[in-house]
């Protein structure tokens, strides 16, 4: 990895702060590129992300202390992660450390808070980078992948402190030279009137138990659709033999046959291989999945739009292509 | 009850889109209302179309555009579905203008339809323009106009002038609430889309799109467009074209060729 060539302060956006998801371990190498990383928590981080942080050399963990009061009228604990809560708390830690660079992860909720803390701070902001680097005269520039994958942009932050969502799969994890002794500090955290007014009646927390990786963040992503018919069973013992994680077209969805759906309005996945099975490829589907490096598609329509944008593809069924190809997979494994 | 809806004009995800001089290329040939903005009209429609027929007729669904003059592709469309009225606010100092441009422009815009002294209870956004896909105006309008901002509503209510929204975010099922007025995003999600009638479409056709322009809603100029963009477009260029696809016909072999190539290209 380069030297940065500046002496920046670089905040990682670390929330929740009760484990460490690859997407993070991106963030903090992608930081360590542009100068001395610090991240930012919403709560206490546990033993075990500490030592996860200090492996990718962060020294200080800034911990916001919401006041109580607001956040009770906000509607307790499930308020913490408000983006206007998280927003205000980038907001302080930028004011407190005088950092240059903020760097959030591309969910929805850490767009929202790096856009209010841009506005707060007049900063610049960059919504889902795919690369971050930094041009001669030492401005941070981002890449951008747009128009579902088929344009390349660049741009360079004008103003003094840049915010950036950065998409999964940007960057491979890698861990500092050696590891640091990594200190948690109190960030003393104000809420801006005129943000108040919105309150969490109820929030039911999803429990992320399906053993696969997310389908955000995974390198290798396996999708059904329309032509599974229903029975995801042939998908899920393909992703399960290539370690993959497992998403769907949003008709898929809207049928009740998946909770997740890759697209646009979606998941937007950028994995290292994206397998779509009985999926025709609409461009809202497409839209957020096309970035993906290596693209495959089972169909049994010779005619698939899909097709146009593959590297490999299998004219078929899928109820015999993907489990021939799984067994083919696993031999290989053990073999 | 009183309603802006705020429409993006986008390159149809259809066409052919483009870049020209790194700024998104909005040919009326390809330009057309951002899909997911139907889903906010739709929303809005909903609201008024449940209230008793007296304070219907007293209320209003007004779209408003950030746009140049093609825009108007979008607000006809919005005419279509049902709106009452339409605003474009077209400036060339606009031109360039990043998200916080966006959101100054959308929300003086909120403010001036105020200046006639009936508030605007809710501006309902898209959940994304399709163009960029920022999902982040709608956020940076309600702390403009410092008002609450919910966003990504699968289910929406508003009674007693409060806003009560069902959402689903990856991380969780959420009820939230707001005072009116408020600022309110819907998901794809949250409905499906009225098809406009024959008599509205006809109607479009003539109805009357108020311009407005930077002066008219007391935009400083320096802080829209590219004077007041906070990042620089550097390049724009279109992918190089995915090599020419392997393609297998199965005829019993083909989920072994699959497999093969997997293992070949080290994917697994
Ligand atoms: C505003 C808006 C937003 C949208 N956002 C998204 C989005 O984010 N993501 C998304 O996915 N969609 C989205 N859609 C929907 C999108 O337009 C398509 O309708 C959808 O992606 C189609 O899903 P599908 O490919 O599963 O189904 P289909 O288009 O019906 O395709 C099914 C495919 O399966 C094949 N097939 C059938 N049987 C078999 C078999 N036994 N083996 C192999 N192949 C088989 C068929 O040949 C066909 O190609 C959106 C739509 C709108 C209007
Ligand atoms: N130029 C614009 N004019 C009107 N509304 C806009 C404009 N840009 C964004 N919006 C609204 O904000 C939503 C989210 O846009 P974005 O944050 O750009 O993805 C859209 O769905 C629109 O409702």
């Amino acid at each position: 990895m380069s030297e940065p060539t500046r002496n920046r302060t670089v905040l990682v956006l670390l929330d929740p702060a009760t484990e460490v998801r690859s997407s993070a371990l991106e963030l903090l190498t992608i930081a360590r590129g542009l100068g001395r990383v610090e991240a930012v928590t919403l709560e206490a981080p546990t033993v075990e992300v500490l030592a996860q942080l200090g492996a990718y050399g962060v020294e200080t963990v800034h911990q916001a202390e919401v006041p109580t009061g607001v956040l009770r009228d906000a509607g307790g604990d499930g308020a913490l992660h408000l983006p206007s809560v998280v927003a205000a708390t980038l907001a302080s830690a930028v004011r407190r450390t005088d950092a240059d660079v903020v760097l959030a992860p591309a969910t929805f909720g850490a767009k929202e808070a790096a856009a209010l803390a841009a506005h707060a701070l007049g900063a610049g902001l960059v919504i889902d980078a795919a690369a971050v680097g930094e041009d001669a005269d030492g401005r941070v520039v981002a890449g951008k992948r747009v128009f579902a994958g088929a344009w390349d942009t660049r741009c360079a932050v004008t103003a003094d402190v840049a915010i950036l969502t950065v998409r999964a799969n940007a960057v491979v994890p890698e861990p500092a030279e050696a590891p640091v002794a990594t200190e948690v500090d109190a960030l003393p955290v104000e809420l801006p009137a005129g943000t108040a007014g919105v309150v969490v009646t109820s929030r039911e927390v999803k429990e992320r138990t399906s053993g696969r990786p997310s389908l955000e963040e995974a390198a290798v992503v396996v999708a059904g659709g329309r032509g599974t018919g229903g029975d995801f069973g042939a998908v899920e013992e393909f992703a399960d033999a290539v370690g993959a994680a497992v998403g769907a077209s949003r008709d898929a969805v809207f049928e009740g046959w998946f909770d997740r759906y890759i697209g646009q309005t979606g998941v937007t996945i950028a994995p290292r291989l994206y397998v779509g099975a009985g999926i025709s490829g609409a461009p809202h589907h497409r839209g957020g999945m096309q970035a993906s490096q290596v693209i495959v598609a089972v169909n049994s329509d010779p005619e698939a739009p899909i097709f146009e944008i593959c590297d490999f593809a299998v004219v078929g069924d899928l109820t015999d292509v993907l489990p021939q190809a799984a067994a083919a997979i696993r031999a290989h494994r053990e073999g | 009850m009183r309603i802006v809806v705020a429409v993006k004009y986008v390159p149809d995800i259809n066409a052919e889109r483009r870049f020209v001089d790194c700024r998104v290329d909005r040919d009326p040939g390809v330009g057309t209302l951002n899909e997911l903005d139907e889903n906010a009209l739709e929303a809005a429609l909903r609201i008024l179309d449940a209230l008793p027929e007296d304070e219907r007729a007293a209320s209003e669904v007004v779209a408003l555009t950030v746009a140049p003059a093609d825009g108007d592709v979008a607000l006809r469309k919005s005419f279509q579905m049902g709106v009452d009225r339409a605003v474009r606010v077209t400036d060339d100092v606009l031109a360039g203008s990043d998200y916080f441009g966006t959101a100054t422009a959308l929300a003086a815009g909120v403010r001036r339809l105020e200046s006639d002294g009936a508030p605007v209870d809710l501006v309902i956004t898209g959940m994304a323009a399709l163009d960029g896909l920022g999902s982040v105006v709608p956020a940076l309008v309600g702390a403009e106009l410092g008002r609450p901002a919910i966003t990504l509503a699968k289910k929406v209510d508003v009674a007693d002038g409060v806003l009560t929204v069902g959402r689903e975010t990856d991380e969780a099922s959420e009820t939230l609430t707001a005072p009116l007025p408020a600022v309110l995003s819907v998901a794809d999600t949250a409905n499906t889309p009225r098809m406009p009638n024959f008599k509205l479409i006809m109607a479009a056709r003539t109805k009357q799109i108020e311009q407005w322009s930077a002066a008219d809603i007391g935009i400083d100029p320096s802080a829209v467009g590219t004077a007041g963009a906070r990042t620089e477009a550097l390049s724009a260029a279109p992918r190089p074209a995915r090599a020419e696809v392997e393609l297998v016909v199965d005829k019993g072999e083909g989920g072994t060729a699959l497999a093969e190539y997997l293992i070949r290209n080290e994917l697994v």
